[in-house]
């Protein structure tokens, strides 16, 4: 006879407490007669991912962990939209606020926590709410659509993605803070200012040192006062100051409570057959506010209720990752310096990047990064397993060089136990990974993460999957491709040859014959393939304007206003007073609202309205600069020997002949040049895309700079001696990279990806420059100037005109 | 408020193939697109996102992308491809077969 099932009954139906039971399900399917209550009327969803649904990066029903269809096959029974309302532990039975009755043999409560509400006058009205659920989620959604401006009291790490959330669905946002920094729970200042600034780059505003004190709007809210008597407008408040374990249920059923339920190691409170996990339960005095913990202790549950053998829970350190898309912030540990340790700090202000690594007894207790987390999972690891760094902190805190990372990580995950969280926000273990790849046949990261939802959430555990990955499936490991954009699948080399084998002469060709998914492709592909075929076909090929980006449509640069910039040509950066009168006669005449000298010596003329540009061209009558496209830009020049006291040669000139010699050409990525008179380098050649440096008696050439985003020297290509060996080598240079670049990539990333050596081996002979100084003069050969062409041809200049003039209705 | 109206606002061969022309009623600008079908339609030129000229996108089968941070509309519905959220207004448009004038209602 088969034993009577005993009653187990779980109060939450949230992500500890059926983690719990999915994981009990593993180790003893039959165990259990299974009862579950949840007040949401929801089955259990990935809470964190609220964040998310609310910055669009996921919908709704993508969030579900498990479906009803779960629970039915499980054979539990789900009262959802229940509240259980009191335990009668003497009889052990349990009612909810819908009058069921349920009995057990056990009970786990896992109920979770409550959003802390500051406790200020106005705090009930309209408008005033949390981020905790769904439904705070569906009113933040609802809200945007009607009103504009939303105050997020509590810059922590919920207050900013809300923050973000808001900000993506259109509002005003300010976020204020009871501190002087943000984060101050899991940063410290130097990450903290960072994080600010880029948060504020991205529009979020802050009021720091602010303490709100009461809530003003009649039924609705329309602002927040400040204990300073100053006041800020709001039509929506979300507070996310804190949360606080949901014990009602406990306390009111006579299990111990502290600030959380009070549990063991086995999770166990103080009364017989009540277990408690999750944010609702004390463990060693800690409440925890994370998934991964939760998980942890899930995982020491299950097993106690399956009767398995099992080391009790011994509490756990935490990390935390910010999910706002463009910022990268990671913590763990202890990131203060508590006393007896020591820090060791890396700051670069221009990449962006900060890292600190806190040090005790040899050992890492904690570290903070900003800007570059890619070694955070890695840091995280050797701070729970208490690994001796003694050694190895440069090495730790520069970053893990690939092959040692992988070697000591494989190590590492080899000795890994089965049951260790790999995805802390999905709680998947290193087991169900493993097993995911050898029984479930996964051989990539996206497969493991669709069949397993490791690394879906947040993907700080991508390093690690990818490492399981290695171990597990070995050379079985397939690298998904990607193509140039979600409307095909090959990469920037397949197409071009595929375009050159089959002699594709136009967008739509390439687009039907190498199957794109999209008709029409996107804004992605069309302009790159535009690019190949020109560069493949210069002389065939009619240049498709209607897949180019605005820039290059209209000849000028679009601001944020829809107004756009007007910059005229001027060769080597020499000008005259002839033609400076011009440019400020046609500035005045058009009340330009600013004119202003470009980081590349030429004149920009802000503001202009999209109908004032041919007429200006025209009044100019100066050929177009080229500041807004993929194209050369300027060469930048300093005086050089004309003036200069230390001039070797004469870089104004050759400046001029390089600017001349090159204007108007189409490249993947804009192009910028400079020529120094002098190897005190005043043009600064040696960050961009080609400079030359002036030597005694010779020019050195210099390649693959910048001077933008991502600061980069350039690489020394060669020394000449003459004129026309710069202008050769510039030309064959240049060619090169017009043939073998991808669309948008720039020289810099170009030169780094195939290597300096590779391009001086291209061009070594001079025959192979010669034959591309010969296609590249094709080319330039076929440019005409695109101001002239609009202003003279009416069928392009009707673009910049209304298609009617309507009065009024 | 507004009456409703139906006018005559250009040719279609006023459009290029995959281009845009707008015009303005009152203080709203619209935008007009010739599809490469042949089809013109008709929104309101602010992207739902920060109000970017739809009119300068790159025009995608029935879809246009916002030239400032590449949302995605369509044009039949106005309304923005996941993963972002919004929706512009559409405008009636009718073309005369013989004429090519477009009529758009208002
Ligand atoms: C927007 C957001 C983003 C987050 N991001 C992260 C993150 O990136 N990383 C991370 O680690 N953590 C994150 N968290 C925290 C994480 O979601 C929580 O730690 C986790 O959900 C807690 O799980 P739990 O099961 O203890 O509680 P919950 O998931 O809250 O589940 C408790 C459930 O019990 C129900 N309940 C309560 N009382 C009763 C009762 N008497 N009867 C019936 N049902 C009841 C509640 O309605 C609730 O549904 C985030 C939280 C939010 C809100
Ligand atoms: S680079 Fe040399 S030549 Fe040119 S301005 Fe500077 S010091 Fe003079
Ligand atoms: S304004 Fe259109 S995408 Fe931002």
């Amino acid at each position: 006879m088969i034993a009577a099932r005993k009653k187990l009954v779980l109060v939450g139906n949230g992500m500890a407490g059926v983690r719990t039971i999915e994981h009990l399900l593993k180790l003893n399917p039959e165990g259990y007669e299974i009862t579950i209550f949840g007040s949401e009327p929801y089955p259990n969803y990935n809470r964190i991912m609220l964040s998310s649904v609310l910055a669009g990066g996921a919908n709704m029903s993508e969030i579900i962990i498990n479906d009803l269809e779960w629970y039915h096959s499980q054979g539990i029974k789900l009262y959802m939209g229940h509240t259980v309302t009191s335990i009668d532990s003497e009889s052990r039975k349990v009612y909810s606020d819908k009058g069921i009755t349920a009995e057990y043999d056990e009970l786990i409560l896992a109920t979770g926590s409550n959003p802390f509400m500051l406790p200020i006058p106005g705090a009930d009205k309209e408008g005033v709410i949390a981020f905790r659920d769904i439904k705070d989620c569906q009113i933040m959604q609802e809200t945007a659509g009607s009103y504009k401006k939303a105050i997020v009291i509590g810059a922590g790490l919920l207050g900013l993605e809300a923050a973000r959330g808001l900000l993506h669905l259109g509002m005003e946002v300010t976020v204020v803070h009871i501190h002087d920094y943000i984060m101050e729970r899991q940063l410290d200042e130097a990450a903290s200012v960072m994080l600010r600034r880029e948060l504020e780059a991205q529009g979020m505003r802050f009021l720091l040192h602010k303490q709100s004190e009461g809530i003003l709007g009649k039924k609705r809210v329309r602002g927040l006062l400040f204990t300073d008597g100053s006041t800020a407008d709001a039509d929506l408040i979300v507070m996310a100051v804190g949360i606080k374990p949901n014990v009602e249920l406990a306390k009111k059923s006579g299990v111990q409570i502290n600030r959380g339920i009070i549990v063991n190691d086995y999770m166990e409170t103080n009364i017989p057959g009540i277990f408690a996990l999750g944010e609702c339960a004390e463990h060693r005095g800690i409440a925890y506010g994370l998934v991964a913990p939760l998980y942890e202790q899930g995982a020491v549950l299950a097993k106690r209720l399956a009767g398995v053998k099992v080391e009790g829970y011994m509490g756990s350190v935490t990390s935390t990752k910010l999910k706002v898309s463009g910022v990268d912030v990671f913590s763990a540990g202890q990131f203060t310096e508590p006393d007896g340790s020591r820090a060791l700090r890396y700051q670069d202000e221009i990449e962006g990047v900060y890292k600190k690594l806190v040090i005790q007894d040899d050992m890492l207790i904690g570290a903070v990064l900003f800007g570059d987390t890619s070694d955070g999972a890695h840091l995280f690891s050797i701070i729970k397993n208490k690994e001796n760094i003694s050694g190895r902190e440069k090495e730790l805190l520069l970053g893990i060089s690939a092959d040692v990372f992988s070697s000591t990580q494989g190590n590492r995950l080899e000795v890994m136990p089965e049951d260790e969280i790999i995805c802390g926000c999905n709680g998947v273990s290193k087991g169900t990974i493993a097993e995911a790849i050898e029984s479930g046949g996964c051989t990539s990261v996206g497969q493991i993460k669709a069949c397993t939802k490791a690394s879906a959430s947040c993907g700080g555990c991508k390093p690690l999957v990818e490492g399981l990955l290695q171990l597990y499936a070995g050379d079985a490991v397939t690298v998904v491709k990607e193509g140039i954009c979600g409307c095909t699948t090959l990469n920037r080399d397949e197409i071009v040859s595929e375009i050159k084998r089959m002699k594709l002469m136009t967008v739509k060709e390439v687009m039907n014959v190498l199957e794109w998914s999209q008709e029409e492709g996107c804004a992605k592909c069309r302009p790159s393939l535009n690019y190949y075929l020109g560069m493949l076909w210069p002389e065939e090929y009619i240049d498709e304007k209607e897949s180019r980006y605005t820039n290059e449509r209209y000849h000028a640069n679009i601001q944020k206003d829809g107004t756009y910039s007007v910059v005229p040509r001027i060769y080597g950066g020499v000008t005259s007073p002839a033609e400076l009168k011009k440019i400020a006669e046609v500035a005045e005449k058009f009340a330009v609202p600013m004119v202003k000298f470009t980081g590349g010596q030429r004149l920009d003329l802000l503001g202009v309205k999209k109908e004032d540009l041919p007429k200006m061209w025209e009044e100019l009558d100066m050929p177009s600069g080229h500041a807004y496209g993929k194209t050369l830009r300027t060469v930048k020049t300093c005086v050089g020997s004309t003036f200069c006291r230390f001039g070797t040669q004469d870089a104004i000139s050759m400046g001029i002949t390089l600017e001349k010699q090159f204007e108007r050409l189409n490249t993947p990525g804009k192009v910028k040049l400079a020529v120094s008179g002098c190897p005190r380098n005043c043009a600064e050649a040696t960050i961009k895309d080609f400079g030359v440096v002036a030597i005694d008696g010779g020019w050195e050439l210099h390649i693959g700079g910048n001077g933008g985003v991502h600061v980069r020297a350039t690489d020394l290509l060669c020394v000449v001696k003459t004129e026309e060996e710069v202008v050769e080598w510039a030309s064959a240079f240049l060619q090169y990279y017009r043939e073998q670049a991808g669309w948008n990539e720039r020289t810099a990333h170009w030169v780094e990806r195939v290597g300096v050596d590779n391009i001086k081996k291209a061009l070594e002979s001079q025959e192979e420059r010669l034959a591309l100084k010969e296609r590249i003069e094709t080319v330039l050969g076929l440019t005409t100037d695109p101001w002239k062409q609009i202003v003279n041809e009416p069928e392009l200049r009707k673009n910049f005109e209304a298609i009617a003039q309507i009065e009024s209705v | 408020m507004m009456t409703i109206t139906k006018m005559l606002v250009g040719k279609v061969t006023d459009i290029d193939t995959r281009g845009s022309r707008t015009f303005r009623v009152n203080d709203m600008e619209i935008a007009l697109f010739r599809l490469s079908d042949g089809e013109v339609l008709a929104v309101e030129n602010k992207c739902p996102h920060k109000g970017g000229a739809l009119s300068e996108g790159m025009v995608c089968g029935t879809k246009v992308h916002c030239p400032l941070h590449d949302w995605k509309i369509d044009l039949h519905s106005g309304v923005a491809m996941e993963p972002d959220k919004g929706c512009v207004v559409t405008f009636d448009v009718e073309i005369d077969p013989n004429s090519g004038s477009i009529y758009v209602t208002i």
